[in-house]
């Protein structure tokens, strides 16, 4: 393999985890949030464990996320840095500004949080833990900001071969960004919210203590999953309909889409191989005419195929790489535009099916529990914890697809913007050696190896425990008077 | 402009060195000052609630000079790349430790992370010092500001000086940290084992500003080098006085002055070429467009002073010194 090889390898295998951490904290610490507001003006301790119990889970898996963030940031000039230079003038804002703007906030509050119980006076405590779970979305925001640049670059003019920053308002304000920005926020809310149901659903067929909590818990992380689930449909067909516009052969890979058609059907799942050389011979299972709705909001309009866009790509953008000994094996030999149709075909389907399957375990485990009722097999037990996989799994699907249907560009021309501002992936990469990127890329899979073992571990023990092993049973003699005052309330 | 963001960058640096400075010394010392495993969590606790806070200093200070100077972050951060992979495991490898070695009650469990946190913070605070110094003393670039040569190009004396100078100022940094964040029989350590290592540890500090300033130096920059002599001094008669409060003020003196007897030896470079001058990244050279930097000067003007703020506020709120018997009993599944 290639420094590109390894590179991209590299890339994907970090944010893939990453993002397995980032959705689970973002979604979770605005419910954990809900529920210490519900216990502070209440004062009912079902909300005051519910807030200990999932805030302690909140807090495992925040930890993972930030270190493993730390490395994204590093990221772009170790491995990528040729692309660093091309888009340093508009994408580097946007990453600073995340920095100081939002995960400052971010990490502060979150210590204020963890060693604020009952040091802080109660409303600045629940102040702080808002603070940090807003903050964690206004991260998002700046991250997908950048990204949104990546797949539709706005607001920029091209000055000596660069884009150069004209307007960051457009930067912000890109229209992908305003709808991958609350898909993602919906996508996390689904992750947090069949999280709550997957465990707690868990905890009421053991017969677990506490049983009004974990019955608060499925019911609030149904409805959360149920809102959540709309919301992604509707910002998702959203984005569906940008990226006809924008990204067209994206949109025709995700779909196989081999041949324009007018009105173009929507193929539900395929038998057979999906990549081009058999594009031909692929039983697909097809919605007529509901592609032309996705991508137009009109059943009959023209949706074109990926043999009709290849030429359009190779007029624009070239037919050969150029000839240039940076760019390794590809130097001169012949552009695919088309991505790794597979990939794109069932990563879209995944992502769609996970997310479904997400949204209607948790529907299914709140009517199994309606009325104080508990199924008592285990495929019960088995539902429920089989659940919380499956938005994580949509997840990462969506983001393969959305990331491997804009190759080979790193930078997608924008064809409403200006001529020149794009970059193929190949172009993007350091002058490392392979040897360099395979030393990182083997040590920091192993790491996060160890560390995902770690965090299972540690979630499952915790969550194993329940209330009890965060919230220690009130004996009648441990009133405020008694307790001594010197101790801390929480310590490492 | 350009010079303007040169010093912000330097500032974030500042922030970094002096805040996380002391979260890599308390997490040196943590064999040498925690003798039982209360100790040790009495050491853990003092920074327990800002370590985190205290190393966005870093994302930020990257993430500026990406926004800033897309030239110097892509060209250092690609050049000096596998002590960086070692660096990034290291302060992984520390942020899960401390978070995870309170929660589960075993001997062992706390045994591995404590390894963890001391070997990742020997780790990070060398790999800091060697990428810093890294910059100050320049990579061989080419004219594309590629890094030409052995991927241990980074490796030579003078960044492992670097590494040295970084990693013995923080764990004197630590030590003062922690004579002022604790009480009874650690803070008395503490305290005994700074007066006691000070003058060896710092002294490669001192001999990197000495080489910085025979190479690059003018007269403004032995102003800041004779500086962080001084505060060195201070330090230790404030400390040899037991006001350690002052002694830990005049240790981020020590450090203002050496950020910026460093970046002003640099200034007007940001990454010099060891091959050729011609070829050195320049304030001027790698900065990104006006424009940009007056985005990035808005954002900072008022994100900058509400992070003091906010992060003065959390030390005040956690302000007390910790002894052993602050320690709650261990409560975990």
């Amino acid at each position: 393999m290639d420094v590109l090889d390894l590179a991209r390898w590299q890339f994907g295998i970090t944010t893939v985890y990453h993002f397995l951490m980032v959705p689970l904290t973002i979604g979770l610490s605005l419910l954990v949030a809900g529920m210490q507001t519900a216990w502070v003006r209440t004062g009912d301790r079902k909300y005051l464990a519910m807030t200990k119990f999932w805030g302690k889970l909140l807090l495992i898996n925040f930890a993972m996320g930030v270190v493993t963030g730390i490395v994204q940031e590093f990221q772009f000039g170790m491995t990528w840095s040729a692309y660093s230079r091309f888009v340093g003038d508009v994408f580097g804002a946007p990453l600073a500004m995340e920095g100081l703007v939002a995960f400052f906030v971010e990490s502060t509050f979150l210590g204020l949080w963890i060693f604020g119980w009952d040091r802080l006076p109660k409303k600045v405590h629940l102040a702080c833990v808002w603070a940090f779970s807003l903050a964690t979305i206004a991260s998002a925001y700046f991250i997908l900001a950048a990204n949104s640049w990546m797949q539709h670059p706005v607001g920029v003019e091209l000055v000596d071969g660069r884009p150069r920053l004209t307007s960051i308002w457009a930067v912000l304000g890109n229209n992908t960004v305003l709808a991958a920005f609350p898909h993602t926020i919906f996508g996390a809310f689904a992750v947090a919210g069949t999280f709550l149901v997957g465990v707690a659903a868990w905890h009421l067929w053991r017969r677990s203590d506490d049983g009004p909590v974990w019955r608060a818990s499925v019911k609030f992380g149904t409805w959360v999953g149920v809102a959540a689930f709309t919301g992604l449909a509707i910002t998702g067909d959203m984005q569906g309909k940008l990226m006809f516009e924008q990204q067209p052969m994206k949109m025709a890979a995700a779909e196989a889409l081999c041949h324009t058609e007018s009105p173009a059907a929507f193929s539900v799942f395929a038998l057979g191989d999906v990549s081009r050389p058999d594009c031909e011979n692929v039983k697909s299972v097809t919605v007529p005419a509901l592609l032309s709705f996705l991508a137009h909001n009109d059943f009959t309009t023209e949706v074109k195929g990926i043999e009709d866009l290849v030429p359009l790509y190779q007029e624009k953008y070239g037919t050969n790489y150029p000839v240039d000994p940076k760019l390794g094996e590809l130097s001169g030999k012949p552009i695919d535009y088309v991505p790794n149709l597979p990939v794109t075909y069932w990563g879209f389907r995944l992502m769609i099916g996970f997310g479904g399957l997400a949204v209607g375990a948790g529907l299914l485990v709140l009517w199994l529990t309606r009325g104080g009722r508990t199924p008592r097999g285990r495929w019960f037990k088995w539902l429920a914890l089989g659940s919380i996989a499956t938005p994580f799994l949509a997840n990462s699907f969506g983001w393969i697809f959305t990331e491997m249907g804009r190759q080979p560009f790193v930078v997608v021309p924008n064809p409403s913007g200006v001529d020149g501002v794009w970059m193929f992936t190949a172009r993007a990469v350091s002058s490392s050696t392979p040897g360099e990127v395979l030393t990182s890329l083997v040590a920091l899979t192993l790491v996060y190896g160890v560390l995902a073992c770690v965090e299972v571990f540690l979630i499952r023990r915790y969550v194993r425990a329940g209330i009890a092993g965060v919230l220690p049973a009130r004996k009648p003699d441990d009133d405020a008077e008694s307790r001594d005052d010197d101790v801390l309330t929480f310590a490492y | 402009m350009e010079t303007f963001w040169f010093c912000v960058i330097a500032l974030l640096w500042l922030g970094y060195l002096f805040l996380e400075g002391f979260d890599f010394g308390v997490g040196m010392l943590l064999p040498v000052l925690g003798r039982s495993d209360a100790e040790r969590r009495v050491l853990v606790n003092t920074i327990g609630p800002v370590w985190d806070g205290n190393e966005v200093w870093l994302l930020v200070a990257v993430g500026a000079t990406f926004a800033a100077f897309p030239a110097w972050y892509a060209a250092l951060l690609s050049s000096v790349y596998l002590p960086l992979v070692l660096f990034l495991l290291a302060l992984i490898g520390r942020g899960v430790a401390f978070e995870y070695r309170g929660k589960v009650d075993s001997a062992r469990w706390r045994r591995v992370w404590d390894r963890v946190i001391v070997t990742g913070s020997w780790t990070a605070a060398l790999g800091i010092g060697l990428l810093l110094s890294a910059t100050v003393f320049g990579m061989p670039l080419d004219a594309a500001g590629d890094r030409v040569g052995s991927p241990f190009a980074s490796i030579r004396w003078e960044t492992l000086l670097g590494a040295v100078a970084v990693a013995g100022y923080a764990f004197v940094h630590g030590a003062v940290f922690l004579s002022l964040k604790t009480e009874g029989d650690v803070r008395e350590r503490a305290r005994a084992l700074a007066l006691k290592v000070a003058p060896v540890a710092l002294l490669p500090l001192l001999v990197l500003l000495l080489t910085v300033q025979l190479r690059f130096g003018s007269a403004w920059t032995w102003g800041a080098s004779t500086v962080v002599a001084l505060a060195a001094l201070g330090a230790y008669g404030r400390l040899v006085l037991r006001r350690e409060g002052q002694a830990f003020a005049l240790m981020g003196v020590v450090v203002a002055a050496t950020v910026a007897a460093l970046f002003g030896a640099l200034h007007p470079n940001v990454l010099p070429s060891t091959l050729d001058p011609a070829w050195s990244l320049t304030v001027a050279g790698a900065a990104s467009s006006p424009y940009t930097l007056t985005v990035m000067t808005w954002v900072a003007a008022f994100g900058t002073p509400a992070v003091l703020v906010y992060q003065g506020w959390t030390y005040w709120v956690f302000r007390k010194r910790i002894g052993t018997r602050h320690i709650p009993q261990v409560h975990v599944p």
